[in-house]
Parts: C-alpha cells; structure tokens; sequence
C-alpha cells in the first residue's frame, strides 16, 4: 500500500476530478488544514542554528504549539514596518491590487488543485488583509468592512500553508495590469515567517548545506572529486576520451557554476558529464570550484539576507582564483538569481573581464557588468559562428524531444530563443508544446521554489498537472518522449509530473543532448549514449 | 536606485493636468450671461423652460413637421402655435437670437442645430421672409 | 465577508451617500454641498494621493526584477522583444505606453477550462473591453466635463464633445460616453457578482467604488437626458469654484439632483488615495513593468544593500583542508 509521499498514492481519477467551485464559507473564515502530501516539513533546530536564524527549536506542524516567540504578533508587525520601508514593490503591490481576478486561473496549482487560496489574487490578499488592518487608515477606523482582519495563530498558518505553495514563478504576473508578482509577496512572506523560526527543512537544510559546503547538497570537497573521477571514467567509457576535469584551478579563464543537483543524481549527471566534454572539447581553459559549488540558492526561498551570504561564494572564488569571467549551466532559479540579483548584492565585480568567448571573439556586451554569462548563450555563440564541434545529430534519433521554458530563466531573464537553437542544432526531432504553456506563459514543474519534496507529494502532482497535461499532448499528438529543460530542479521534479502525468516522457538537460551529438576528435565509435543506453541503430550493426 | 526625481516630476504633471479647470480659464474670464428677459409670461415657466426647452422645440417640430398638429396646449391650459419663430421668437419676446439663445448656448458650449434649417428673425434682410 | 453582507453595505453606503447630497440641497444645505465639499473633496484627493506616491517613493527598488515576457538581449543576430524585454530607457517607456494606454498585460489574457480533467486555455478579452470600455469613457465624460469649469469652453473639449455625439440622435445630442461608461461599470460589476471566484475574492472595498462610479454615471445621466436642471447655473456655480470666487447665488437654481451627483463625486475623489483606485499612480510605479532588463549590463544598486555573514574561503578550506589535500585539491595553506 502506498504512502501520502508516493505518487502511486494518488489515483489519477481523483486528481483530475478538479472543481473550482469556491467554499460556501468566506475565505477569511475557512481555516487551514493540513493534509498529509500537501505542506512540508518544518526546519530542523540545527540548521537555522547554523545559519544563526532566530527561533530554532523542533516543531511539527500538525501541533497544536508551533512554539513561537511570545511576542510573535509584534515581530510579525514589526518585519512588515520594515520590509514595507525597504522594498517598494511589497508597499505598492499591497496597495494597488484590484482584485479583478485575471491572474486566478493562471496558477498551477489552483489549476491543479482548485483550492481558491492558491489563485495568486488570494494568496496575496492573506498577507493583503493583515496589511490593511495594521498599517492603513481605512482598514484601522473599517476593520473587516475594509478588508482587514486580525492577525491570529492562525493566520501564520495559513501563510506557512499557502506561502510554501507557490513557487513564485511569476506566470501571475505576466497577465496582471499592475505587474503585480506572487513571487514578491510570497518572498515577503516567506521572509516574515522565517522572523519566526518557521522554515520548511526542504529549503533551509540545503540553505545550511551551502553555506558550509558550498552546496545544497552538503557534498564536500573529496566526495565532490570522486564523483567527477566517475564521470571522467564514465565519460572514457562513452567515447573513448580521457579528459582532465580542472578544480579550484587558479588562473583559468573560465569559472564554472553549475547547480549540485546535477552532479548527484540522474538524469542531471549526464547533464553536468556534458558539461565535462564539452569544454574539454572545444579547449576551454576552465575550472569547476568546490567552495563555489553551487549556482542554485536556496537562500531565493529564505530571505534575501540568506540569498546574498550563500551567492557571495561565486564572486569570492571568482576573484581567488583570477578568472576572466563566469559561465554558468543550465539552472532556473539560479539565473533569476544571477541575473537580476547577483550584481546587485553582492558586485561590483569590477575584477572580473567583460566576458569573451575565446573561441570565436565574441564580447558578451550584455553581460559587461555582471561578468557572467548562461552556457546557452556561449553555446549558440559557438554555433553561429561554426566553431562548435560538429555533431552528429542521428544520435539523438531515438528521442523526439519538446523544450520546458522553466519559470526563472523565461520570466525573470527572457533567454528563450538560445536554448531552443541549440536544441535544433542536436537533434533532428524538437516540436513545441503548446503556446500557453511555453515562452512567457510557460507552467512551473510545481516543485520549484524548495517544494520539490515527496512529503509534498500532492500538492507537486497537482501542481504538476498543467505541465503533464502538456506534455501528454504532444506525447499523444507528436510522439515525444523526451523533456529537455536547462534546470536541475525541473530534472529532478519533472521526473515524477512526467512518470504520473506523461507515463513514458524521460527528462534531460539541453548539454545532455549536446554532448551525446557532438563528434570529439579522437573517440571511439561511439555506440551508447550519456546514460550508457545503445544509440540509435547501433543494435543493429 | 533613485527615481524620486522621476516621481515627482510625474506628480507635478498630475496636479498641473487635474487643476487645469483652475488655472485654465485665469485669462479669459467670461462672465455668466446675463441674459434679459421680456415683460410678461413665457407659455410655461421659467424653471421649466431653462431646463427642458430643448425637449419642447424638439417635440414640436415633430409635431408640427410629422404630425401636422399646430397647437400646444400648455399645462396651464393656454394654446399656443407650434412655431419657433412666430411663437418664441415673435416680436416682443425672444427675438434676438443674438441676446436670448446665443449667450446661454455660448457660456454652456451647446451647438443646437436650429438653425441649420431655420433663421432667426434678427438675422433676417428686413425685406426677406421666410 | 460573504457577499451579500459586502454588496448591501456598500449599496447601503452609496444610497446614503447621495442622499444626504441630494436631502442636504434640498433642505438649503446647497452651499455647504456645492462649495465647501467639493473644496474639502479636491484638497484630500490632492493632499492624499502625493501622501501616498511619496510614500512609495520612498520605499527603495532594491532589486530590478522585470517580468520578462520576451526575448532578452544577448547576442547579437538573436531577434529580441523590446516591449516584453526591455533593455533601453527608451523601450521601458514604450512597454509602459503600451500598459497605460492600452492595458497590454489584461489583453494577453486566457481562460482555463477543464475538460475531462485537462486544462485547455483560450483567450479571453472580456475583462479587457469592459475595462478598456469603462476607463476611456470616464476619461471622456471628464474631459466634457471641462465645459462646465471653463467660461470659455476650450476647442478640444469642443471637439470631443462632437465625436462622442457623433450618432446626432436626441436632445440634448447623446453622447456614447454616456451609455459607455454605464454599460462598462455595469459589466465589471455584473462579472463581479455572477463569476463564482472573482465574487469570493471580492470585498466592500470592490463594490463600494463600483457603485459609487455607478451612482455617479447615472446620475450624471439623468441630469443630462432625463431630471435636466439649469445648466448655465451649474455653470455659474462649478465656474465660481474653478476660479475661487463661489456663487453661492446660482445655488437656488439648481436641481437638487445635480447635489446629489456633486457629493458623490466629492466622496470618490476623497475616497480615491485611499483605495485600491491609487491603482491610476501605482501602474506607473511597478518595479516588474518600469524597470529595463539590462541588470546583467548595468548594475543595479540597492540602498540599503545588508553586511551579512558569509562564509569565507578560508574558513572553508579550514573546515576542509585535510579531506581536500587527500584528493590533491589544491589549498592555500598548506
């Protein structure tokens, strides 16, 4: 008999009888409840002790007693004071929101789910009504006729509730006439929360891993070695080729930062073995960290103090070891983060060179501040210029593959086009999905944002429902049976929406198909792919 | 970052564009009309006649040009002919166009098309005739 | 709050509301109605919205965090999408043209359908025309309005006055703004009541401006086509108003209908900085729409930018150094 955390727990029938008709009850006065598959664990006192969080201590959430501060209900007000101080979006999107409700429908997990508390609109309105009645006139004199409510015990479970299902993809904020972004509150949110002790261990585990190792995964330095000493086996293997993976190499160009997850588990190790060839192969003069050895940040999901203290790693490594610039590999929320906030916290990184592609001359002048640069825009710089290594796409032959846009690097950086003509230049069979399900409008895996846990089992298949309904239509229509996504997180979450929603759909990265195309001078014939399965046609020889 | 320059010019703008009503009109100050009224009694009265006489010209020339009915009987039970010229604008009572219709209409921005097809008997060749 | 009890109380206020405009002129209040309110009115709308815009400004943007709905600059000969993905100055101000003017981000609206348990989106631009409808008949009506505060009516207001009457039908001309913004606020407010979800997410403080706006449009409407009043007394008295010289005189003449209309625009303009209506100011303020993204070109400076922990290198390698040097890592100190 299956658990609440496996998926073979949940019966397709029931997961698709989806209603969206709301409660009779109000919102305000439907309470909470947690269900077994759909909230996540808390944090363990030991870790928040580590990154020297406030309030550790061990908890359950189906307590009664989340063991708060005593003065719990003036933190909470004092972190809105100051956070509404800080950041204007929290201030405006508080104010402006006019609840003409086209974002509710655009939620995948109010698509999934049909919990009216998950259309973005609402979401917002838990935070939205403590707002109302604490910090404006209208709410103060109105109270429950301004839209205001008193901030109780459970009102801060509703929020740990709702604020660890959303996993601020910002597809809301796509379709609303103000701009209005989920992913703001709930960061905002999430932020309050944490003034409490209250994390989820899925997201401050790997946040306290990563401070200490370096990673999410708390991978230190000689396990890290190892593994890559697989992969060059792995790689020898494959191709014939023996290559030398540089560490912590001072004075190469190239610093490389990829996230942990795809060295640890499949299918994103043959993602970061692709990476391994790839630069071997075209003679970049490159170097992996081991103190740097993380691109992903859990910190996004903590705090932006968190995010700052666990990116400060790659600007630090980058200086110590004195290269040019930085490329990082395919990863979602890792380039929200560097994109939009790496220079900002933690640059100038005025000891670092406009990044150049040494190959082909390019100067990514878009990049000239950050100094960072996503492999996808290096690769299809390759490409254009005919310097990449030819390829041979038959190899790829036995994979029809379809591109998931994840939300982070389609909406919080708009690389859309690269990947998509480095996947062309790979493989002979790539169709779309459908429209509103990619680019801009892309749906989220429904396990970003540290809710890719299986205790969350539920709420990652309902969530996941929109993608897999996707997916299963051009499996139906197309044939695919590949999902190529440049995120770790999606490897790792689209796995489960595709097995249950899209059975027979495998997930890879973009490098992976890269590296299983690419002709590199002096291999063997090459019989088996990355994931050591036979290429296309080689049974028959 | 600072935008605040930004912001506030944009706040400047706003006020300038909301205010326009006060500052709008500082140099040309045209008093209210003051319009005169003719001895004696209009066919229905003042208040009335200020606020629906548009209504009641409207009335009568589909009366008089549809119908062919010449005669309004006025609430006070008087019969009066259905007729611009030879009724409003007789002789006596609001036969200047100029002085009566225009001022109001000028002052409150209105564009009636009366005249289109009528013309006022202040405007007309003494020997012309309609 | 359910939405009975929302809808009544807001009703009940807006009911309340024209009554003590219309009841207070009729009972001679007609000064305190026509002159100090509106007075009082326009000096909270004012004084309230810079409150309230300067309040966000003050408020830093720490981070540039555009929603980007397009292609991004990167390489060269990869077309980009300058409104979705602005890097210039020049292409924000356009995106946010295009926001302002057109509400470009509800035209990309779709709507979800389940069938047999798949999603199934289809575009959906209902929300769009009426709010596109509602707003630009508003904008309209005011600037019509002009006539009444300027002795010598300006020519543009002269000439929207003729396209908007550009049907020629009725007496006094009928104007399609009229009908426009009625039909607009009826439809938002009609979605509001019948949609299942936007009705659970909807409060007091959604009814109460919907019918305001509604009670203000008609009778506004009635004034004009249905219980007419002396308009060149109206004219007299808003006249007076715009150029701080009252008359209080014209006040008698006037129907006490048009006072009921009058207090109720008081009440929105007093009510707008603080309400969900700030939206007219804040759409120009979203740090997701007004902001280029270029962070990876220009860096980006955040104010208040924290002193946080972190975890150096060598206190890394301190943790570290024996396992690294194990599998010949190279360390800084031997």
């Amino acid at each position: 008999m299956a658990k609440f955390d496996e998926m073979a727990f949940y019966d397709h029938k029931e997961m698709t009888n989806i209603s969206y008709a709301p409660p009779a009850t109000p919102w305000m006065d439907t309470p909470v409840q947690f269900r077994p598959g759909s909230y996540i664990y808390p944090g363990k006192a030991r870790h928040l002790e580590y990154l020297g969080l406030p309030n550790a201590r061990e908890w359950e959430v189906t307590e009664n007693d989340w063991k708060l501060q005593d003065n719990w209900k003036q933190i909470i007000l004092e972190g809105m004071a100051d956070r509404l101080q800080r950041f204007r979006s929290f201030k405006l999107f508080m104010d402006i929101c006019v609840r003409c409700g086209a974002c509710a429908d655009k939620c995948h997990f109010f698509i999934g789910g049909g919990d009216p508390k998950n259309m973005p609109v609402l979401r917002a309105e838990l935070l939205r009504s403590i707002y109302r009645k604490n910090f404006t006139a209208m709410g103060k004199v109105m109270g429950k006729i301004a839209g205001g409510r008193p901030l109780t015990i459970d009102v801060i479970k509703e929020w740990f509730y709702y604020f660890f299902q959303c996993t601020e993809c910002r597809r809301c904020s796509v379709f609303c006439p103000y701009g209005i972004d989920t992913a703001e509150i709930t960061i905002m949110g999430r932020e309050l929360l944490g003034l409490l002790g209250i994390y989820v261990n899925w997201i401050i585990e790997p946040a306290a891993n990563c401070f200490r190792t370096g990673n999410h995964l708390g991978i230190q330095p000689h396990t890290m070695k190892d593994i890559f000493d697989d992969f060059a086996t792995d790689i020898e293997d494959i191709t014939g080729i023996s290559l030398d993976i540089p560490f912590n190499k001072k004075g190469a160009e190239v610093l490389f930062v990829t996230p942990s997850g795809d060295i640890f588990a499949e299918p994103g190790i043959y993602t970061a073995m692709g990476y391994c060839l790839f630069f071997n192969e075209i003679g970049l003069d490159y170097t992996w960290s081991t103190y740097a050895s993380e691109g992903g940040n859990f910190g996004l999901f903590t705090s932006n103090e968190v995010m700052k203290r666990l990116n400060s790693k790659i600007y630090a490594e980058a200086q110590r070891l004195g290269v040019k610039y930085i490329i990082g590999g395919e990863c979602g929320h890792m380039w929200r983060v560097l994109h939009q906030y790496m220079d900002t916290m933690n640059g100038p990184a005025d000891f670092l060179e406009t990044p150049k592609n040494p190959i082909t001359g390019t100067v990514f002048e878009h990049a000239k501040s950050t100094k960072m640069i996503h492999i996808m825009e290096f690769m299809a710089d390759l490409i254009k210029n005919g310097k990449m290594p030819p390829v041979d796409k038959s190899r790829n032959d036995d994979c029809v593959v379809t591109f998931h846009d994840s939300c982070n690097p389609a909406r919080g950086m708009g690389i859309f086009e690269e990947p998509r003509y480095v996947l062309r230049h790979v493989c002979n069979n790539f169709v779309e999905m459908p429209e509103n399900t990619i680019r801009e409008q892309t749906f989220c895996c429904g396990g970003g944002a540290g809710l890719g846990t299986d205790e969350n089992m539920e709420m990652r298949l309902r969530g996941g429902l929109p993608r897999g309904a996707a997916v299963k239509h051009v499996q139906d229509e197309h044939g695919v049976n590949r999902l190529s996504c440049m995120c770790a997180i999606d490897r790792a979450t689209l796995h489960t929406v595709c097995e249950y929603w899209a059975h027979g759909v495998e997930v890879c990265g973009i490098t992976e198909l890269v590296a299983n195309a690419m002709i590199c001078k002096g291999e063997k014939k090459r019989e088996i792919n990355m994931r050591f399965q036979p290429l296309p046609g080689a049974e028959q020889e | 970052m600072s935008d605040k320059g930004k912001i506030f010019l944009g706040l400047i703008v706003f006020i300038v564009a909301v205010t326009y009503p006060m500052w709008g009109g500082v140099f040309a100050k045209t008093p209210a009309p003051d319009v005169q009224l003719p001895d004696g009694k209009c066919i229905e009265s003042r208040d009335y006649m200020v606020a629906n006489h548009m209504n009641m010209l409207d009335e009568w020339r589909d009366k008089f040009v549809r119908e062919g009915e010449e005669i309004y009987i006025a609430s006070d039970g008087t019969e009066h002919a259905i007729s611009l010229t030879k009724t409003c604008m007789k002789s006596g009572c609001h036969d200047n166009k100029t002085e009566f219709c225009d001022k109001c209409h000028t002052y409150a921005d209105v564009d009636p098309y009366c005249w289109d097809c009528h013309v006022a008997p202040d405007q007309v060749a003494p020997k012309g005739g309609n | 709050m359910s939405f009975m009890p929302s809808f009544l109380i807001s009703l009940a206020a807006v009911a309340v509301l024209f009554g003590i405009g219309y009841g207070g002129a009729a009972a001679g209040a007609g000064a305190v109605i026509g002159i100090y309110v509106p007075y009082a009115a326009l000096l909270v709308f004012l004084g309230g919205l810079v409150w309230k815009v300067a309040d966000w400004a003050n408020s830093p943007v720490p981070f540039r965090i555009p929603t980007t709905s397009g292609q991004q600059k990167s390489l060269d000969w990869i077309r980009r999408d300058p409104i979705d993905s602005p890097f210039t100055k020049g292409e924000v101000v356009l995106r946010m043209a295009l926001e302002v003017l057109f509400f470009r981000s509800l035209l990309k609206n779709t709507k979800t359908q389940l069938h047999h348990g798949k999603p199934a989106y289809a575009t959906d631009l209902w929300l769009w025309l009426a709010a596109i409808i509602f707003h630009y008949s508003m904008l309209v009506v005011l600037l019509r309005h002009l006539r009444l505060f300027l002795a010598e009516t300006p020519f543009f207001v002269t000439a929207i006055e003729r396209a908007d009457g550009f049907m020629q039908v009725g007496v006094p001309v009928f104007y399609a703004t009229s009908i426009g913004i009625l039909l607009g606020l009826l439809w938002l407010l009609s979605r509001r009541i019948l949609n299942p979800l936007v009705r659970y997410i909807s409060l007091p403080n959604d009814y109460f401006p919907l019918l305001l706006l509604l009670g203000i449009a008609g009778s506004g409407f009635c004034l004009r086509y249905i219980d007419k009043t002396d308009i060149v007394a109206v004219k007299e008295l808003t006249v007076g108003l715009a150029s701080f010289s009252p008359a209080a005189d014209a006040i008698a003449n006037i129907n006490p209908l048009f006072f009921g209309h009058l207090f109720l625009v008081a009440i929105l303009f007093a009510y707008f900085p603080f309400s969900k209506l700030m939206h007219l100011a804040g759409v120009f303020l979203s740090p997701t729409r007004n902001l280029a993204n270029n962070s990876r070109a220009e860096r980006h400076i955040n104010p208040w930018n924290p002193k946080v922990k972190m975890h150096t290198y060598d206190e890394y390698e301190d943790d570290f150094r024996d396992l690294m040097k194990e599998v010949g890592l190279p360390v800084e100190k031997e």
